[in-house]
C-alpha cells in the first residue's frame, strides 16, 4: 500500500498539482474534491442561503482570493457581499466584529494566520469575550479563517501554528479541518454557528483531492463542531492528530501495519471544544497514545491532550506514558532541507509508534 | 433667616406647605413659561467643509427640562457611583463621566447632546467611560449602578462591571481603548448593508485619538462611505498625559485627514446637538463619515484612583470649574428666558435624587450573581456544556 507523494506548493499563483494518495474507501465513480474548491463551495453555498453572510478580507474579490479560495465569488456576489480591503488586520477584523454584533454574518479571512496578530486583540477580546461579559445580550457571529501552520519555504515569520493559542481562550470555537469534507462541513457549520469560531485551514492541503461522498455534496451538508473522527480503526495504538499531520499519521500507519502494528487514527477536526471523550474511548482500547502536531511542543495541543488523559479515566489503561510529536522548538528556517527537520515526518511518527510499543 | 423666607415665599405663592411635603402647584401656570427661544451658540471650526452647523439653536421648553433632568441624572448617578466606590462597596475601575462636586464641569452634555442629534434606532459605541452613555442609550440608573456593584440585577447582570454594559444599539462599554473605533464602523457597515438609514456614532478619547487602527478606520470607513460619525471627547488629559504631551497634532478633527471634521464646544449641550445634527445629515445622505472633535474638561482624576492634581495645577481645575458647567449654562438659559421655574427645576432635582438614592438602594441590597451563572453564557444559541473548574474533578455547568 506504498503511496506515491510528490509534494505540491501553492503559492500566490497556484494551480495545483495533484497530490496521488490512496483512499481508505473505495468508489470508483466518487467525485474528487480539492480542499479548495469544498472550502469554495461551503462559502458559496453559505453566501446563497443567508444574506447577512459576507467575505471581506485582502485580496478576497478581484483577485479571486490569494490562494484562490474565493475564485469566483465576487463575480457572483458583487461587491456589496465580497469585500476588499487595504492591508489593515486590526483595523478591518474590528470592522467585521463590530459587523457581527450588528446583525450581519461576516467571514473574515485573514490571508495567512500569521497576519492575526496583529489583529488578535479584536478576536479575543472583541469577539471571543463579548457574550459573556455582556451576560448575554450580545452575541457575535463572526468566522475568522485562513492558513494556518507551516507552508513550503516561506520561513520563519510566514508558518507558525496558531492552534494552541487560539485553542487557549474560552468563547471562542476553533476547528481544524484536514479533508475536502472536513473542510466543508466545518466550514458551512461555522457560518452557521452564532458565535466566533476560528477555522485553521491548511495552504498545503488546499490542492489535495479527497473523495467527496454524496451525503457530501448537499448544499445542507455540515459537520458539528466538537466532534472528532476516527479516521482508520486500530488495536494497538492511538495516534490523535489535525489539520496535515492527519495524513502523515495515516501515511504511518500503512507502512506500521505491514509490521503488524495497527493504529487508530483520530482526526481532532476541532480544538476548541476538544471532543476528549473520543480519545479517551480509543485508549481505553489501544492502551497507548501519541498526539502529532505541527505547532510547537510548548503549551501546545498534545499538552493539552496529554493533561487531559492524565486527569480522566483513560489514565488507568495507559500501558506507556502518552507522548507527543510536535514540530521542532525553533523558528522555521528557510532551507529545504531544514525545514523539512523542523516538522513532523511519516518517519518520525513511526519512530515515536515503535518507542511507546517498546519494539 | 430661613425659616422666615419659607413663610414668605409660601405667602407670596398662596399654598400651604407642611415640613417636608413638596410644594406642587405654583402660583404660574404653565401657559406663563415661553414655549421655545433661540440662542446664540458658538461657532465650529471647520475642516474640509464648506458650512458647518447652524449658529443659533432653537430649544423647548420640553427638550430644556428633558436634557436638564438627563444631565442632572448622570451627574448624580455618577456622584453617587464615587461615593460608593470610597466605600469599596464599588471595585475595580471605575471611570467616572462628571467632576467632583455638583459645581463642576463635565461632559454630560456630550451624552445629552449627540443623543439629542440622532435616534434611538441609531448605534452607538464608547470606550470604558460609558456610564452617561449607557443611560442615554436606554439603561437604568438601577440597573447601572448594580452592575458597578456587581449584583445580580446589574445590566449585564454583574459579570461586565463598569466597562462593559450594552443595552439595545449599544455596543458598550470596551476596554481596550480605539479597539471600539473599527468595531463602530463595522457596525456602520452593518447599517449601509441593511439599507435601514441608520448610522453610528463613534467615540474616543484624546488618549486612543493616537491609536494606529483609527487611522485604519478612518481609511476604511472613507473608502467605503460608511455612515459613521466619528467623536473624539477631547478632555485635554489621556490619564495623566496632557495632550501636548501626546500627539504631535492636537487638532484632533483634522486628524482623519481626507474626513471632513468640526471642532465643536462640548460643554455646551445646544452646541453639540446642533453638531451632532449636521453630521448625522452628511451621513446619512451618502457622503460618508464625519469627525467631531468635543472640546471638554475633566475635572476629576483619570478614574476613582487618581485625585488629579500631580499632573496639572489646583488653579487650572478651579478656573475652568468655575466658567463653564454644562448643567449651569442650561438651567442660566432657561430660567434667563423664562421657560422653566427655580422651583421645577429643584423638583427635577429632588426626584432625580430620589431615584438615584432608591437605585443605590437596590444596588447595595441586591444579591451577587448566583455561583450557578459563573460559566454561563459563553456560547449563543448552543445546547449546555461542560466546564473544567479549577480542578479535575470540578465540573461546571454552563448555558448559553
Amino acid at each position: 500500500m506504498a503511496s506515491l507523494r510528490c509534494f505540491l506548493r501553492s503559492g500566490r499563483n497556484a494551480v495545483s498539482v495533484i497530490l496521488r494518495r490512496e483512499f481508505h474507501k473505495t468508489s470508483p465513480a466518487a467525485l474528487q474534491v480539492t480542499v479548495r474548491d469544498a472550502l469554495n463551495q461551503a462559502m458559496d453555498e453559505e453566501l446563497e442561503r443567508d444574506e447577512r453572510v459576507f467575505l471581506l478580507g485582502e485580496e478576497v474579490a478581484q483577485y479571486d482570493g490569494a490562494y484562490k479560495v474565493s475564485r469566483g465569488l465576487w463575480k457572483k456576489y458583487g461587491d456589496k457581499r465580497i469585500i476588499d480591503t487595504p492591508i489593515t488586520e486590526m483595523g478591518f477584523a474590528g470592522i467585521a466584529v463590530g459587523a457581527a454584533m450588528a446583525g450581519l454574518r461576516p467571514i473574515c479571512e485573514f490571508m495567512t494566520f500569521n497576519f492575526s496578530m496583529q489583529a488578535i486583540d479584536q478576536v479575543i477580546n472583541s469577539a471571543a469575550k463579548t457574550y459573556y461579559m455582556s451576560a448575554g445580550l450580545q452575541p457575535v457571529p463572526i468566522v475568522f479563517r485562513g492558513p494556518n501552520g507551516a507552508s513550503a519555504g516561506v520561513a520563519a515569520q510566514h508558518s507558525q501554528c496558531f492552534a494552541a493559542w487560539y485553542g487557549h481562550c474560552p468563547g471562542l470555537k476553533v476547528i481544524s479541518p484536514w479533508s475536502a469534507e472536513d473542510a466543508k462541513g466545518l466550514l458551512k457549520s461555522a457560518i452557521r454557528d452564532d458565535n466566533p469560531v476560528v477555522v485553521l485551514e491548511n495552504e498545503l492541503m488546499y490542492g489535495v483531492p479527497f473523495e467527496m461522498s454524496e451525503e457530501a455534496q448537499s448544499k445542507d451538508f455540515t459537520i458539528p463542531i466538537g466532534k472528532a473522527k476516527v479516521e482508520r480503526q486500530g488495536s494497538h495504538i492511538t495516534l490523535v492528530s489535525h489539520s496535515r499531520m492527519v495524513g502523515h499519521c495515516l501515511d504511518a500507519a500503512a507502512v506500521l501495519a505491514k509490521e503488524g502494528i495497527e493504529c487508530e487514527v483520530i482526526n481532532l477536526r476541532t480544538i476548541r471544544p476538544m471532543d476528549i471523550d473520543t480519545i479517551e474511548a480509543s485508549v481505553m482500547k489501544t492502551n497507548h497514545l501519541i498526539t502529532v502536531e505541527g505547532g510547537w511542543p510548548q503549551f501546545g495541543v498534545g499538552a493539552e491532550i496529554c493533561a487531559r488523559i492524565m486527569e480522566g479515566q483513560a489514565f488507568n489503561y495507559l500501558d506507556a506514558p502518552a507522548i507527543r510529536v510536535t514540530g521542532v522548538d525553533i523558528p522555521m528556517p528557510y532551507a529545504k532541507i531544514l525545514e523539512d527537520h523542523s516538522t513532523p515526518q511519516i518517519k518520525d511518527i513511526i519512530f515515536s509508534v515503535k518507542k511507546t510499543l517498546n519494539v | 433667616m430661613q425659616k422666615m423666607l419659607t413663610i414668605i415665599s409660601n405667602v407670596l405663592r398662596g399654598s400651604a406647605s407642611r415640613n417636608g411635603t413638596r410644594v406642587v402647584v405654583s402660583a404660574r401656570t404653565y401657559a406663563d413659561f415661553t414655549p421655545q427661544a433661540t440662542f446664540d451658540i458658538k461657532k465650529c471650526d471647520l475642516h474640509r467643509l464648506e458650512e458647518g452647523p447652524p449658529q443659533q439653536a432653537v430649544l423647548t421648553r420640553e427638550e430644556g427640562l428633558q436634557y436638564y433632568r438627563t444631565m442632572q441624572t448622570m451627574r448624580r448617578m455618577e456622584l453617587k457611583a464615587d461615593q460608593l466606590y470610597k466605600q469599596k462597596i464599588i471595585r475595580g475601575f471605575c471611570h467616572l463621566y462628571d467632576g467632583q462636586s455638583l459645581t463642576d464641569s463635565s461632559q454630560e452634555a456630550c451624552a445629552v447632546g449627540i443623543e439629542a442629534g440622532i435616534n434611538l434606532t441609531d448605534h452607538l459605541i464608547t470606550a470604558y467611560r460609558a456610564h452617561g452613555y449607557t443611560l442615554t442609550r436606554g439603561g437604568t440608573v438601577r440597573e447601572i449602578l448594580a452592575e458597578l456593584t456587581g449584583r445580580r440585577g446589574g445590566i449585564a447582570k454583574g459579570k461586565g462591571g463598569s466597562m462593559h454594559m450594552y443595552t439595545k444599539n449599544f455596543y458598550g462599554g470596551n476596554g481596550i481603548v480605539g479597539a471600539q473605533v473599527p468595531l463602530g464602523a463595522g457596525v456602520a457597515l452593518a447599517c449601509k448593508y441593511q439599507e435601514k438609514n441608520e448610522l453610528c456614532v463613534c467615540l474616543y478619547g484624546d488618549g486612543a485619538a493616537n491609536q494606529g487602527q483609527i487611522f485604519e478606520t478612518y481609511n476604511m470607513a472613507s473608502l467605503w462611505k460608511l455612515p459613521c460619525i466619528f467623536i473624539c471627547e477631547n478632555n485635554k488629559y489621556g490619564m495623566g498625559t496632557s495632550v501636548e504631551r501626546a500627539a504631535a497634532s492636537t487638532d484632533y478633527y483634522k486628524r482623519g485627514d481626507f474626513i471632513p471634521g468640526l471642532r465643536v464646544d462640548g460643554m455646551d449641550v445646544l452646541c453639540v446637538r446642533e453638531a451632532t445634527k449636521f453630521a448625522a445629515e452628511h451621513c446619512r445622505s451618502g457622503k460618508g463619515p464625519i469627525l467631531m472633535e468635543l472640546q471638554t474638561y475633566r475635572y476629576h482624576g483619570h478614574s476613582m484612583s487618581d485625585p488629579g492634581i500631580s499632573y496639572r495645577t489646583r488653579e487650572e481645575i478651579q478656573e475652568v470649574r468655575s466658567k463653564s458647567d454644562p448643567i449651569s449654562m442650561l438651567k442660566d438659559r432657561m430660567l434667563n428666558n423664562n421657560m422653566a421655574s427655580v422651583e421645577e427645576l429643584k423638583e427635577i432635582d429632588v426626584e432625580v435624587r430620589k431615584e438615584i438614592e432608591d437605585a443605590a438602594q437596590f444596588a447595595t441590597t441586591d444579591p451577587e450573581p448566583p455561583l450557578d451563572d459563573l460559566c454561563n453564557h459563553l456560547f449563543y444559541n448552543d445546547p449546555p456544556i461542560e466546564v473544567r473548574g479549577t480542578n479535575p474533578w470540578t465540573k461546571l455547568k454552563s448555558v448559553s
